[in-house]
């Protein structure tokens, strides 16, 4: 089994970097076809929570796997995804991830130990601590983290997982994503008591950490999945962070719930990626030359992208009934 | 008459009982400020208060098991759950403990609680966002289950469903929200249990419930233009079912297609077929039909998820073979 890649080079820096820029192009992106209705149904966007996806799949080799959410572009994208497959995917194309069936909400990447994003709010708790039993069961040393909102610690489940990860030692990480609301509600008016107290009534190891700090979220990262490689696990982190567009992309008016200031003082002073981005050129780890490359490299594969996909094809109407069961190519044949 | 969407409907059916009845309160996730995420219930906090118009977190087996209790308790709770396929989260308190209470206790308890949700797909929601599962429920004695075709529907229902002594699961189609019926100005109430006939014919039945009726009506209109006359009937509810309304068409037409949004197998259409074939056998000269939603989880992708969905066209199509004689040794 590789072990975890070791963070201490510049090009593991800069990797970093890439990757969230990746993340904020992507979304970019994927809301202009929205707007221009070229993207059927609806879809939640990551930006704004980059640091919390990067920092946390970089200390992840693809061995091990993740549970995502229904803001999942940002943790496939860090988990090692393609762009194109990705905007296949969303637009319902025959050669996106999920040949279509799946769409923004569903989007998985087996190939890179993603096991999908999910539409039920809490509903990858047992996934993802059932992924961890896997690993301890066959005596490998992969980890699984589960991503989920401030939301869905309000689900029953949640509890139920994390005492069986407790009492079997899972090598499960429990990443809660807090940006401050679910939906259209703040998060103290639906969670009572403290989010880490939750976990440590099982006696799981909790940490708060600055989710827009990519280099913090990666360190504490690397060292619990080090740990839960080693049998210590489980641990829950509480990740602080914000989303910059609505609760999904038709949710434009949005002052009834939170203010015009707020979003901008968290866009202006607390950006994960002109933090990172500042730091870099400051250690003098890139010029501020070579970080515009990378955005424009990344503008253009993601321009490159979105084309393909626009052209690529629909699937053929016989794949309705196939992937129904695995052993039946067409169940209603 | 005035015309007003399924949304408003229900909006008003809800403040005029709420008016009526101070033990009627709504709880659900963003239902307060938010007015849910299709604004169904906007206004009613602003009248009624946070104390009536309760946001939850999001923890549905946990705000239907309170509604549970409260409803055994003396309130009527209106639970709102977001999207009928949440419904899954929720069964235990639903099935096990709201439909059984009044018959375990020997009649001694009630749970008069309403369950609203939704159903219906082709909105490129996937798989989790777009079933319809009321055949789940309505397999459960002890639930009640309406299932509004318009505006006009969804209000005199919703009142009904708030008044009745029982646990009652309304599903809207949620593509119909913003779809506009006459709805009268004065109240009424439309009692459960009695079918709408929404079009006389003649020649054939079709039997559609919710998102299907407009489907149905709209087949009957192609049927019509080739000389085939085609009856359209809306059972409005499905538990109570009434029987007699349909088999009297059944006799009357003797070809009859059940068409419902829900999954084709083990569905309400096989349900109501099956009772057809019971008592009105020797009046018919075909097989009765069942046409549901494709069993296949809902596809994203457009390409497939239109498919998987009955279409006046497919009605239409089985209607002039039923009415030709064509699948008379077919089915
Ligand atoms: C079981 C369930 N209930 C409700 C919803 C509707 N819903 C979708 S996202 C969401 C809010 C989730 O909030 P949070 O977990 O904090 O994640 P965030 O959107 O903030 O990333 C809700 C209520 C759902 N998808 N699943
Ligand atoms: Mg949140």
């Amino acid at each position: 089994m590789s072990p975890a890649k070791k963070k201490t080079n510049t090009e593991d820096y800069l990797r970093m970097y890439r990757q969230m820029v990746r993340i904020r192009s992507f979304e970019d992106n994927a809301n202009q076809l929205y707007l221009s209705a070229k993207m059927p149904g609806l879809t939640h966007m990551y930006s704004g929570e980059e640091a919390v996806a990067v920092g946390i799949c970089e200390a992840l080799t693809d061995n091990d796997r993740i549970t995502s959410t229904h803001r999942g572009h940002g943790h496939c994208v860090a988990k090692g995804a393609e762009f194109k497959e990705m905007f296949c995917e969303l637009l319902g194309k025959e050669e996106g991830y999920c040949r279509g069936k799946g769409g923004s909400m569903h989007i998985a990447d087996q190939s890179h130990g993603n096991l999908g994003a999910n539409a039920i709010v809490g509903g990858s708790m047992g996934i993802a601590t059932g992924a961890a039993l896997t690993s301890k069961y066959l005596g490998r040393d992969d980890v699984a983290v589960c991503f989920f909102g401030d939301g869905a610690t309000a689900q029953g489940l949640m509890y139920e997982a994390m005492n069986m990860a407790a009492l079997w030692k899972l090598p499960v990480i429990y990443a809660c994503e807090n940006n401050g609301y679910s939906e259209y509600t703040k998060t103290e008016e639906i969670a009572a008591g403290s989010i880490i107290a939750r976990a440590q009534a099982f006696g799981i190891e909790a940490h708060q950490v600055d989710g827009q700090d990519v280099l913090a979220v990666n360190a504490l990262a690397q060292r619990l999945v080090d740990r839960a490689r080693k049998g210590e696990g489980p641990f829950f982190i509480e990740l602080m962070t914000y989303r910059y567009h609505g609760h999904h992309v038709g949710d434009i008016n949005r002052e009834y719930y939170r203010s015009k200031e707020e979003e901008r003082d968290w866009k202006e002073n607390r950006d994960p990626i002109i933090r990172f981005r500042s730091w870099l050129v400051e250690e003098g780890l890139a010029s501020e030359a070579e970080i515009e490359a990378i955005n424009a490299e990344v503008k253009k594969d993601a321009a490159e992208a979105v084309e393909y996909a626009l052209n690529a094809k629909y699937p053929d109407p016989s794949e309705v009934d196939m992937h129904v069961f695995t052993d039946v190519k067409h169940a209603l044949a | 008459m005035r015309n007003i969407t399924l949304s408003q409907a229900v909006n008003e059916a809800l403040a005029e009982e709420m008016r009526r009845d101070e033990t009627v309160f709504i709880l659900g996730e963003d239902v307060a400020e938010a007015g849910t995420p299709f604004k169904v219930l906007s206004g009613l906090v602003e009248e009624f208060g946070t104390d009536r118009v309760i946001d939850t977190p999001i923890s549905e087996p946990g705000f239907m098991g309170i509604a549970v209790g409260a409803a055994m308790t003396g309130t009527r709770p209106v639970v709102d759950l977001m999207f009928g396929d949440f419904i899954f989260l929720i069964m235990d308190q639903l099935c096990n403990q709201a439909a059984k209470t009044h018959y375990m206790s020997g009649g001694k308890l009630n749970v008069p609680l309403v369950v609203r949700t939704n159903l219906g797909a082709t909105r490129r929601s996937a798989a989790q966002h777009s079933q319809s599962l009321h055949a789940l429920v309505a397999h459960i004695p002890g639930l009640k289950v309406a299932l509004p075709s318009s505006a006009y529907e969804a209000k005199g229902l919703m009142k009904t469903a708030i008044r009745d002594n029982n646990p009652v699961v309304i599903f809207e189609d949620k593509l119909m929200y913003n779809d506009k019926a006459p709805v009268p100005e004065e109240e009424y109430l439309i009692p459960f249990g009695v079918a709408n006939i929404k079009r006389e014919g003649s020649d054939i039945t079709l039997i559609a419930t919710s998102s299907m009726v407009q489907v149905c009506e709209a087949a009957a209109d192609i049927l019509a233009a080739e000389g085939i006359s085609a009856e359209v009937i809306d059972p409005r509810t499905i538990v109570p079912l009434d029987e007699e309304a349909l088999l009297k068409s059944a006799r009357k037409t003797s070809r009859v297609i059940v068409v419902d949004e829900g999954h084709q197998s083990y569905g309400i259409t096989g349900e109501i077929a099956s009772r057809i074939n019971e008592k009105a056998f020797y009046h018919l000269d075909a097989p009765v039909l069942r046409m549901g939603a494709m069993d296949v989880p809902v596809p994203f992708t457009p390409a497939l998820e239109d498919l998987t969905v009955p279409t006046a066209d497919a009605v239409a199509a089985n209607a002039r073979k039923l009415v030709s004689g064509e699948m008379i040794h077919a089915a």
